[in-house]
Protein backbone atom coordinates (compact mmCIF):
# COMPACT_ATOMS: atom_id res chain seq x y z
CA UNK A 1 0.00 0.00 0.00
CA UNK A 2 2.43 2.21 0.64
CA UNK A 3 4.25 1.89 -2.75
CA UNK A 4 1.21 2.98 -4.37
CA UNK A 5 0.74 5.89 -1.65
CA UNK A 6 4.08 7.05 -2.36
CA UNK A 7 3.87 7.06 -6.26
CA UNK A 8 1.94 10.40 -6.34
CA UNK A 9 3.41 13.73 -6.86
CA UNK A 10 4.60 15.65 -3.50
CA UNK A 11 4.92 19.73 -3.99
CA UNK A 12 5.11 19.81 -0.63
CA UNK A 13 5.44 17.81 2.96
CA UNK A 14 4.77 19.35 6.27
CA UNK A 15 5.90 17.59 9.91
CA UNK A 16 4.97 18.28 12.74
CA UNK A 17 5.37 17.37 16.41
CA UNK A 18 5.76 18.06 19.61
CA UNK A 19 6.67 16.84 23.22
CA UNK A 20 9.26 13.77 22.57
CA UNK A 21 9.31 14.37 18.04
CA UNK A 22 13.03 16.21 18.03
CA UNK A 23 14.53 11.97 18.54
CA UNK A 24 12.56 11.10 15.87
CA UNK A 25 13.85 14.28 13.51
CA UNK A 26 17.36 13.39 14.71
CA UNK A 27 16.55 9.82 13.59
CA UNK A 28 15.18 10.57 10.05
CA UNK A 29 17.55 13.91 9.24
CA UNK A 30 20.73 11.85 8.58
CA UNK A 31 19.13 8.90 5.88
CA UNK A 32 17.34 11.67 3.74
CA UNK A 33 18.19 11.66 0.30
CA UNK A 34 20.15 14.82 -0.91
CA UNK A 35 18.16 15.24 -4.00
CA UNK A 36 14.45 15.63 -2.25
CA UNK A 37 12.64 17.29 -4.99
CA UNK A 38 10.38 19.27 -2.83
CA UNK A 39 10.30 21.81 0.18
CA UNK A 40 9.98 20.35 3.73
CA UNK A 41 8.08 22.65 6.47
CA UNK A 42 8.60 21.45 10.58
CA UNK A 43 6.30 23.08 12.77
CA UNK A 44 7.56 21.75 16.25
CA UNK A 45 6.11 23.40 19.66
CA UNK A 46 9.39 24.84 21.56
CA UNK A 47 10.28 27.40 23.79
CA UNK A 48 11.02 30.74 22.00
CA UNK A 49 14.57 32.04 22.70
CA UNK A 50 17.32 30.22 21.08
CA UNK A 51 15.84 30.03 17.37
CA UNK A 52 19.11 28.67 15.66
CA UNK A 53 19.82 25.39 18.16
CA UNK A 54 17.37 23.18 16.47
CA UNK A 55 18.00 24.53 12.64
CA UNK A 56 21.72 23.81 13.98
CA UNK A 57 20.99 20.32 14.97
CA UNK A 58 19.57 19.34 11.74
CA UNK A 59 21.57 21.07 9.58
CA UNK A 60 24.83 18.86 11.33
CA UNK A 61 22.48 15.91 10.23
CA UNK A 62 21.86 16.73 7.05
CA UNK A 63 23.08 18.12 3.21
CA UNK A 64 19.85 19.50 2.62
CA UNK A 65 19.66 23.37 3.30
CA UNK A 66 17.77 23.99 6.78
CA UNK A 67 16.86 27.35 7.89
CA UNK A 68 14.49 29.23 10.11
CA UNK A 69 11.11 30.16 7.72
CA UNK A 70 11.25 34.22 7.13
CA UNK A 71 7.85 35.78 6.12
CA UNK A 72 7.55 36.71 2.25
CA UNK A 73 9.95 33.64 1.43
CA UNK A 74 9.39 31.78 -1.57
CA UNK A 75 9.34 27.91 -0.43
CA UNK A 76 11.97 25.86 -2.83
CA UNK A 77 12.25 22.27 -3.33
CA UNK A 78 15.19 20.54 -1.77
CA UNK A 79 15.30 22.84 1.14
CA UNK A 80 13.83 22.58 5.32
CA UNK A 81 12.27 25.74 6.73
CA UNK A 82 11.88 25.63 10.49
CA UNK A 83 8.80 27.32 11.51
CA UNK A 84 10.05 30.03 14.23
CA UNK A 85 8.78 29.90 17.97
CA UNK A 86 6.12 31.88 18.85
CA UNK A 87 4.61 32.11 15.05
CA UNK A 88 2.02 30.85 13.13
CA UNK A 89 3.38 29.83 9.40
CA UNK A 90 1.12 30.06 6.68
CA UNK A 91 1.34 29.10 2.99
CA UNK A 92 0.12 31.50 0.95
CA UNK A 93 -1.07 30.73 -2.98
CA UNK A 94 1.94 31.89 -4.51
CA UNK A 95 3.75 29.52 -2.48
CA UNK A 96 5.59 32.00 0.10
CA UNK A 97 5.52 32.32 3.80
CA UNK A 98 3.33 34.62 5.68
CA UNK A 99 4.29 34.58 9.33
CA UNK A 100 1.32 35.51 11.98
CA UNK A 101 1.52 36.41 15.33
CA UNK A 102 -2.10 36.16 16.18
CA UNK A 103 -3.88 33.82 19.26
CA UNK A 104 -2.75 30.39 20.36
CA UNK A 105 -4.43 27.57 18.83
CA UNK A 106 -4.17 24.33 20.84
CA UNK A 107 -2.06 26.60 23.19
CA UNK A 108 0.09 26.65 20.80
CA UNK A 109 2.39 28.95 18.35
CA UNK A 110 3.12 27.92 15.90
CA UNK A 111 0.06 25.77 15.95
CA UNK A 112 0.44 22.48 13.57
CA UNK A 113 -3.18 22.64 12.63
CA UNK A 114 -2.52 26.27 11.34
CA UNK A 115 0.19 24.84 8.92
CA UNK A 116 -1.70 21.80 7.99
CA UNK A 117 -4.90 23.51 7.14
CA UNK A 118 -3.25 26.08 5.63
CA UNK A 119 -0.55 24.03 3.26
CA UNK A 120 -3.93 21.57 2.36
CA UNK A 121 -5.77 24.59 0.85
CA UNK A 122 -2.75 25.52 -1.44
CA UNK A 123 -1.10 21.92 -2.51
CA UNK A 124 -4.39 20.18 -1.72
CA UNK A 125 -3.56 16.45 -3.24
CA UNK A 126 0.07 17.03 -3.73
CA UNK A 127 0.49 17.68 0.18
CA UNK A 128 2.08 15.05 2.44
CA UNK A 129 1.89 15.49 5.88
CA UNK A 130 3.52 13.53 8.81
CA UNK A 131 2.55 13.95 12.92
CA UNK A 132 4.89 12.69 15.55
CA UNK A 133 4.94 12.39 18.68
CA UNK A 134 3.51 14.85 21.00
CA UNK A 135 0.77 15.63 24.09
CA UNK A 136 -1.61 17.54 22.81
CA UNK A 137 -3.96 17.33 20.80
CA UNK A 138 -2.82 19.94 18.13
CA UNK A 139 -2.65 18.27 14.31
CA UNK A 140 -5.11 16.75 14.32
CA UNK A 141 -8.14 19.26 13.28
CA UNK A 142 -5.35 20.02 10.29
CA UNK A 143 -4.94 16.31 9.12
CA UNK A 144 -8.45 15.81 8.30
CA UNK A 145 -8.90 19.08 6.57
CA UNK A 146 -5.49 17.80 4.47
CA UNK A 147 -7.58 14.44 4.29
CA UNK A 148 -10.40 16.16 3.26
CA UNK A 149 -8.50 17.86 0.05
CA UNK A 150 -6.98 14.71 -1.06
CA UNK A 151 -4.04 15.16 0.54
CA UNK A 152 -1.87 12.12 2.26
CA UNK A 153 -2.00 11.89 6.48
CA UNK A 154 1.18 10.41 7.99
CA UNK A 155 1.14 9.71 11.62
CA UNK A 156 3.93 7.99 13.78
CA UNK A 157 3.18 4.51 15.39
CA UNK A 158 1.50 5.90 18.99
CA UNK A 159 3.02 2.76 20.13
CA UNK A 160 6.38 3.69 19.42
CA UNK A 161 5.88 7.49 19.74
CA UNK A 162 7.37 8.86 23.29
CA UNK A 163 4.04 11.45 23.68
CA UNK A 164 1.50 8.51 22.11
CA UNK A 165 -1.44 11.15 22.78
CA UNK A 166 -0.97 13.26 19.93
CA UNK A 167 -0.46 10.80 17.35
CA UNK A 168 -3.08 8.23 19.12
CA UNK A 169 -5.89 11.05 18.92
CA UNK A 170 -4.46 11.79 14.72
CA UNK A 171 -5.21 8.07 14.59
CA UNK A 172 -8.41 8.13 16.14
CA UNK A 173 -9.55 11.13 14.33
CA UNK A 174 -7.79 11.65 11.20
CA UNK A 175 -8.44 8.48 9.02
CA UNK A 176 -4.73 8.38 8.62
CA UNK A 177 -3.48 7.01 5.07
CA UNK A 178 -0.39 5.46 6.56
CA UNK A 179 1.42 4.68 10.16
CA UNK A 180 4.82 4.53 10.74
CA UNK A 181 7.61 3.44 12.84
CA UNK A 182 10.22 6.30 13.48
CA UNK A 183 12.78 4.32 11.07
CA UNK A 184 11.02 3.98 8.88
CA UNK A 185 10.27 7.81 8.22
CA UNK A 186 12.86 8.33 6.34
CA UNK A 187 12.41 5.76 3.57
CA UNK A 188 9.28 6.98 2.91
CA UNK A 189 10.31 10.70 2.87
CA UNK A 190 12.87 9.15 0.17
CA UNK A 191 10.52 7.62 -1.77
CA UNK A 192 7.79 10.65 -2.31
CA UNK A 193 10.27 12.17 -4.36
CA UNK A 194 9.85 8.93 -7.22
CA UNK A 195 6.90 10.81 -9.17
CA UNK A 196 8.08 14.33 -9.22
CA UNK B 1 -12.79 24.93 12.05
CA UNK B 2 -12.56 23.71 8.84
CA UNK B 3 -12.75 26.15 6.13
CA UNK B 4 -13.92 24.30 3.43
CA UNK B 5 -17.04 26.70 2.54
CA UNK B 6 -14.99 30.14 1.96
CA UNK B 7 -12.75 30.42 -1.44
CA UNK B 8 -10.64 32.96 -2.61
CA UNK B 9 -13.64 34.92 -4.84
CA UNK B 10 -15.68 34.75 -1.42
CA UNK B 11 -12.98 36.64 0.43
CA UNK B 12 -12.02 39.08 -2.59
CA UNK B 13 -15.77 40.18 -2.65
CA UNK B 14 -16.02 40.69 0.93
CA UNK B 15 -13.33 42.84 1.35
CA UNK B 16 -14.21 44.72 -2.09
CA UNK B 17 -17.62 45.20 -0.41
CA UNK B 18 -15.45 46.66 2.90
CA UNK B 19 -13.43 49.07 1.03
CA UNK B 20 -16.73 50.61 -1.10
CA UNK B 21 -18.63 50.77 2.26
CA UNK B 22 -16.75 51.61 4.91
CA UNK B 23 -13.44 52.90 3.53
CA UNK B 24 -11.34 50.18 4.70
CA UNK B 25 -8.75 48.73 2.29
CA UNK B 26 -7.26 44.70 3.20
CA UNK B 27 -6.95 43.86 -0.38
CA UNK B 28 -3.05 44.45 -0.11
CA UNK B 29 -3.11 42.59 3.44
CA UNK B 30 -1.21 38.84 3.41
CA UNK B 31 -3.88 37.04 1.64
CA UNK B 32 -3.42 33.57 3.51
CA UNK B 33 -3.48 35.48 7.37
CA UNK B 34 -6.87 37.62 6.33
CA UNK B 35 -8.70 34.69 4.64
CA UNK B 36 -7.95 32.59 7.66
CA UNK B 37 -9.15 35.32 10.32
CA UNK B 38 -12.45 36.07 8.51
CA UNK B 39 -13.01 32.25 8.04
CA UNK B 40 -12.18 32.01 12.05
CA UNK B 41 -14.95 34.64 12.38
CA UNK B 42 -17.04 33.34 9.88
CA UNK B 43 -17.14 30.08 12.32
CA UNK B 44 -16.96 31.53 15.52
CA UNK B 45 -20.05 33.52 14.78
CA UNK B 46 -22.12 30.86 13.30
CA UNK B 47 -23.03 32.67 10.08
CA UNK B 48 -25.43 30.21 8.24
CA UNK B 49 -24.14 31.00 4.48
CA UNK B 50 -21.25 33.15 3.41
CA UNK B 51 -23.90 35.37 1.67
CA UNK B 52 -25.58 36.36 4.91
CA UNK B 53 -22.28 37.15 6.69
CA UNK B 54 -21.28 39.37 3.89
CA UNK B 55 -24.54 40.88 3.71
CA UNK B 56 -24.20 41.58 7.53
CA UNK B 57 -20.82 42.81 7.24
CA UNK B 58 -21.59 45.08 4.72
CA UNK B 59 -25.08 46.75 5.99
CA UNK B 60 -24.77 46.15 9.97
CA UNK B 61 -22.59 49.17 11.07
CA UNK B 62 -22.50 47.98 14.55
CA UNK B 63 -21.20 43.98 13.39
CA UNK B 64 -18.79 45.44 11.24
CA UNK B 65 -17.22 46.95 14.62
CA UNK B 66 -16.76 43.58 15.57
CA UNK B 67 -15.53 42.44 11.87
CA UNK B 68 -13.11 44.74 12.13
CA UNK B 69 -11.52 43.96 15.48
CA UNK B 70 -11.50 40.23 15.23
CA UNK B 71 -10.10 40.44 11.07
CA UNK B 72 -7.24 42.52 12.24
CA UNK B 73 -4.77 40.61 14.91
CA UNK B 74 -4.61 42.26 18.38
CA UNK B 75 -2.09 40.03 20.33
CA UNK B 76 0.44 41.62 21.86
CA UNK B 77 2.21 42.14 25.16
CA UNK B 78 4.62 44.39 27.37
CA UNK B 79 8.24 44.19 26.79
CA UNK B 80 8.21 41.68 24.46
CA UNK B 81 11.82 40.93 22.87
CA UNK B 82 13.34 41.36 25.76
CA UNK B 83 16.36 41.38 23.83
CA UNK B 84 14.81 44.35 21.70
CA UNK B 85 14.08 46.56 24.68
CA UNK B 86 17.22 46.18 26.21
CA UNK B 87 18.65 47.95 22.97
CA UNK B 88 16.45 50.87 23.07
CA UNK B 89 17.65 51.31 26.61
CA UNK B 90 20.78 51.36 26.09
CA UNK B 91 21.63 52.09 22.30
CA UNK B 92 18.46 54.14 21.09
CA UNK B 93 16.82 56.50 24.03
CA UNK B 94 20.27 57.79 25.44
CA UNK B 95 20.76 59.23 21.82
CA UNK B 96 17.51 60.85 21.81
CA UNK B 97 17.56 61.74 25.20
CA UNK B 98 20.29 64.67 23.80
CA UNK B 99 17.54 66.24 21.92
CA UNK B 100 15.50 68.98 23.55
CA UNK B 101 12.28 67.34 22.92
CA UNK B 102 11.18 63.32 22.07
CA UNK B 103 8.63 62.61 19.25
CA UNK B 104 7.50 58.88 18.54
CA UNK B 105 4.88 56.99 17.29
CA UNK B 106 4.31 53.40 17.69
CA UNK B 107 2.18 52.56 14.77
CA UNK B 108 -0.65 49.93 15.36
CA UNK B 109 -0.42 50.01 18.85
CA UNK B 110 -3.22 47.55 19.39
CA UNK B 111 -4.06 47.37 23.20
CA UNK B 112 -0.96 50.19 23.84
CA UNK B 113 1.66 47.37 25.29
CA UNK B 114 4.09 48.58 23.78
CA UNK B 115 3.19 51.99 24.37
CA UNK B 116 3.45 51.50 28.22
CA UNK B 117 6.53 49.48 27.84
CA UNK B 118 8.02 52.19 26.26
CA UNK B 119 6.76 54.93 28.86
CA UNK B 120 8.35 52.78 31.61
CA UNK B 121 11.88 52.83 29.72
CA UNK B 122 11.90 56.60 29.40
CA UNK B 123 10.55 57.23 32.65
CA UNK B 124 13.48 55.28 34.25
CA UNK B 125 15.46 57.83 32.25
CA UNK B 126 14.18 60.80 32.92
CA UNK B 127 12.70 61.14 29.39
CA UNK B 128 9.13 60.40 29.93
CA UNK B 129 8.62 64.31 31.10
CA UNK B 130 9.62 65.63 27.33
CA UNK B 131 8.76 63.08 25.19
CA UNK B 132 5.35 62.96 23.75
CA UNK B 133 4.32 59.08 22.20
CA UNK B 134 1.73 59.08 19.46
CA UNK B 135 0.10 55.75 19.64
CA UNK B 136 -2.33 54.82 16.55
CA UNK B 137 -4.53 51.96 15.82
CA UNK B 138 -6.55 51.01 12.52
CA UNK B 139 -9.07 50.02 14.87
CA UNK B 140 -10.79 52.32 17.47
CA UNK B 141 -11.96 49.99 20.07
CA UNK B 142 -8.34 48.76 20.81
CA UNK B 143 -7.43 52.20 21.12
CA UNK B 144 -9.94 52.53 24.37
CA UNK B 145 -8.48 50.15 25.94
CA UNK B 146 -5.32 51.36 25.17
CA UNK B 147 -6.07 55.06 27.04
CA UNK B 148 -6.94 52.89 29.69
CA UNK B 149 -3.90 51.73 31.01
CA UNK B 150 -5.90 48.37 32.34
CA UNK B 151 -4.04 45.27 31.35
CA UNK B 152 -5.23 41.67 32.75
CA UNK B 153 -3.60 40.78 35.82
CA UNK B 154 -2.73 37.29 35.08
CA UNK B 155 -0.60 38.45 32.16
CA UNK B 156 1.62 40.29 34.60
CA UNK B 157 4.17 37.93 35.47
CA UNK B 158 5.08 37.19 32.25
CA UNK B 159 5.40 41.23 31.61
CA UNK B 160 7.28 41.31 35.00
CA UNK B 161 9.55 38.51 33.76
CA UNK B 162 9.85 40.45 30.53
CA UNK B 163 11.17 43.64 31.76
CA UNK B 164 13.70 41.84 34.28
CA UNK B 165 15.33 40.16 31.17
CA UNK B 166 15.33 43.97 29.09
CA UNK B 167 17.80 45.27 32.04
CA UNK B 168 14.51 46.61 34.12
CA UNK B 169 15.73 47.37 37.73
CA UNK B 170 12.91 48.64 39.08
CA UNK B 171 10.17 46.35 40.80
CA UNK B 172 7.73 46.15 38.32
CA UNK B 173 4.72 45.88 40.56
CA UNK B 174 5.30 49.95 41.40
CA UNK B 175 4.09 50.74 37.95
CA UNK B 176 0.21 49.59 38.39
CA UNK B 177 -2.31 49.09 40.97
CA UNK B 178 -3.66 45.62 40.79
CA UNK B 179 -8.04 46.25 41.17
CA UNK B 180 -9.65 42.66 40.38
CA UNK B 181 -8.61 40.97 38.10
CA UNK B 182 -6.85 43.89 36.37
CA UNK B 183 -3.23 46.10 36.67
CA UNK B 184 -4.20 49.83 36.36
CA UNK B 185 -0.26 51.38 34.62
CA UNK B 186 0.54 54.48 36.73
CA UNK B 187 -1.21 57.41 35.10
CA UNK B 188 2.33 59.64 34.69
CA UNK B 189 3.20 56.79 31.62
CA UNK B 190 -0.07 57.77 29.67
CA UNK B 191 -0.11 61.30 30.23
CA UNK B 192 2.49 61.51 27.64
CA UNK B 193 0.81 59.67 24.79
CA UNK B 194 -1.57 60.70 22.38
CA UNK B 195 -4.11 58.06 20.92
CA UNK B 196 -5.60 58.07 17.31
CA UNK B 197 -6.85 56.26 14.44
CA UNK B 198 -4.62 55.70 11.62
CA UNK B 199 -4.60 53.66 8.70
CA UNK B 200 -1.19 52.61 7.22
CA UNK B 201 -2.89 52.03 4.17
CA UNK B 202 -4.41 54.95 3.37
CA UNK B 203 -3.56 57.89 5.50
CA UNK B 204 -0.29 59.92 5.18
CA UNK B 205 2.19 61.01 7.06
CA UNK B 206 0.99 63.37 10.47
CA UNK B 207 4.31 64.37 11.99
CA UNK B 208 8.01 64.01 12.38
CA UNK B 209 9.29 61.47 14.28
CA UNK B 210 13.06 60.35 16.03
CA UNK B 211 11.44 57.14 16.18
CA UNK B 212 8.59 55.12 14.96
CA UNK B 213 7.97 51.48 16.25
CA UNK B 214 5.73 49.03 14.16
CA UNK B 215 6.53 45.65 15.67
CA UNK B 216 4.10 42.86 14.23
CA UNK B 217 2.02 44.89 11.91
CA UNK B 218 3.80 44.23 9.09
CA UNK B 219 3.67 40.52 8.64
CA UNK B 220 -0.10 41.10 7.87
CA UNK B 221 0.70 43.26 4.13
CA UNK B 222 1.69 42.12 1.17
CA UNK B 223 5.41 43.24 -0.05
CA UNK B 224 3.90 45.96 -2.21
CA UNK B 225 2.04 47.31 0.80
CA UNK B 226 5.30 46.83 2.84
CA UNK B 227 7.21 48.69 0.81
CA UNK B 228 4.53 52.06 0.77
CA UNK B 229 4.31 51.80 4.40
CA UNK B 230 8.27 51.64 4.73
CA UNK B 231 7.88 54.84 2.28
CA UNK B 232 5.26 56.14 4.54
CA UNK B 233 7.61 55.88 7.48
CA UNK B 234 10.51 57.05 5.39
CA UNK B 235 8.48 60.51 4.93
CA UNK B 236 7.69 60.34 8.74
CA UNK B 237 11.06 60.01 10.51
CA UNK B 238 13.45 62.76 10.58
CA UNK B 239 17.23 62.14 9.64
CA UNK B 240 19.12 60.33 12.17
CA UNK B 241 15.78 58.82 13.39
CA UNK B 242 15.55 54.97 14.38
CA UNK B 243 13.03 52.34 12.71
CA UNK B 244 11.60 49.74 14.86
CA UNK B 245 10.31 46.38 13.45
CA UNK B 246 9.30 43.28 14.64
CA UNK B 247 11.97 40.40 15.02
CA UNK B 248 10.99 38.60 11.94
CA UNK B 249 10.52 41.51 10.01
CA UNK B 250 12.79 43.33 7.88
CA UNK B 251 14.09 46.42 5.66
CA UNK B 252 16.34 44.90 4.06
CA UNK B 253 14.19 44.30 0.01
CA UNK B 254 13.00 47.44 0.22
CA UNK B 255 14.96 49.76 -2.18
CA UNK B 256 15.70 52.51 -0.07
CA UNK B 257 17.39 50.20 2.76
CA UNK B 258 20.65 51.05 1.99
CA UNK B 259 19.83 54.71 3.01
CA UNK B 260 19.46 53.00 6.47
CA UNK B 261 22.06 51.25 9.41
CA UNK B 262 21.51 48.35 11.07
CA UNK B 263 21.12 49.26 15.01
CA UNK B 264 23.52 45.89 16.15
CA UNK B 265 21.71 42.39 15.67
CA UNK B 266 18.22 44.00 16.55
CA UNK B 267 15.73 45.04 13.88
CA UNK B 268 16.30 48.34 14.60
CA UNK B 269 17.48 51.17 11.75
CA UNK B 270 18.66 54.41 11.92
CA UNK B 271 17.99 56.79 9.04
CA UNK B 272 21.44 58.09 7.46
Amino acid sequence: MAETLTSRKCSALIIGGSAGSLDVLLEIFPDLKNDINFPIILVTHRKSGNDSLLTDLLQSRTNLSVREAEEKQPILKGNVYITPADYHLLIEDDQTISLDYSEKVNFSRPSIDVTFQSAAEVFKDELVCILLSGSNADGVEGLKTVNKLGGLVVIQNPDTAVMPYMPQQAVNNAKPHVILNSFEMAEFINKLNFKN
Amino acid sequence: MISEAIDNEQIDALLSDVLEVHGYDFLEYSHASIKRRITRLYTLDNFVSFAEFRYTVKSDKQYFKRFLEEITVNVTEMFRDPGFYRSLRNDVLPVLGTYPFIRIWVAGCSTGEEAYSLAILLKELNLLQKSLIYATDINPSVLDKAKKGMFPLNYLKGYSENYVASDGVKDFSSYYTANYSLAKFDESLSSKMIFSTHNLVSDHSFNEFQLILCRNVLIYFDKELQHKVFQLFDNSLEKLGYLALGSKESLDFWPKAKEYKRVKLEKIWRKL
